[in-house]
């Protein structure tokens, strides 16, 4: 099954995307495809590689990266919600890329399920 | 792009869904309504069967009588009127959260659907996308 994932909370403060990942790192173990996961509100907050968390604790961003460079998921950052939040370019982790809201109505008409993790 | 976005690109053309984006929180306080806004023109654009909930506090989205000035916060309520211009006339409110809050539809800027809660819960099992903020 292929399933799209939408995040609109940022890292630290909300389990949102935590789950997300877990969520989409367990699905594609299982056998399914996460084409893309797409973020949105503070979501967008979970893109920025200027984040450096205590060396004990997970590293948000990083699994992200990591998980869009092993299984070639697309993270998508919305840009009119990064733009408020100062998310731009130049700071962006590897494996996001900022676009349009267009990418994550493209994702629900796409894939066989969209599932949303936030308040 | 990855190989597997490649593949859904395929067969994705004249496909229409129904989305449902439910609007849960209240207009101001949190940013969600206003963004959320955004992704319902967005969708319109791509021609798919678009409704909108309004369930919770998210009933005062579409309240008469907005004055932001003193909270110094953009007045989007008007965007809701505008929406039948964009072909977006699916609109339901939740009965149930609007006599929690002692609102009728004379309180609100917009003609809707009034539903009961199983109602509600039908048609949001009829979706495809829903996407909830």
């Amino acid at each position: 099954m292929k399933i799209g994932i939408m995040v609109s909370e940022g890292p630290y403060n909300h389990q949102a995307s935590d789950t997300a990942y877990l969520f989409a790192r367990t699905a594609i173990e299982k056998g399914h495809s996460v084409p893309r996961v797409f973020f949105y509100h503070d979501g967008v907050n979970n893109s920025t590689k200027l984040t450096q968390p205590p060396q004990d604790d997970r590293n948000v961003v990083n699994r992200w990266s990591k998980l869009a460079e092993d299984h070639g998921v697309d993270l998508v950052v919305c840009v009119a919600a990064g733009m408020r939040r100062g998310i731009t370019d130049d700071i962006l982790a590897p494996g996001f890329r900022i676009s349009g809201l267009g990418q994550l109505v493209e994702a629900g008409i796409q894939c066989d399920r969209l599932v949303t993790f936030g308040d | 792009m990855s190989d597997m976005m490649d593949d859904m690109e395929e067969g994705g053309e004249g496909v229409v869904k129904k989305f449902m984006f439910v609007n849960r929180k209240a207009p101001h306080g949190t940013i969600y309504a206003l963004e959320g806004l955004e992704v319902v023109l967005i969708s319109a654009a791509f021609d798919q069967d678009v409704s909108m909930v309004f369930v919770d506090d998210g009933v005062y989205e579409l309240i008469k009588g907005v004055n932001t000035k003193g909270i110094e916060v953009k007045d989007f309520s008007k965007t809701y009127r505008a929406l039948e211009g964009y072909d977006i006339e699916k609109l339901y409110v939740e009965k149930a959260s609007m006599d929690a809050r002692g609102l009728t539809q004379d309180d609100l800027i917009v003609d809707v659907t009034v539903l009961d809660s199983a109602e509600m819960a039908n048609l949001m099992a009829e979706q495809d996308v829903v996407i909830s903020y």
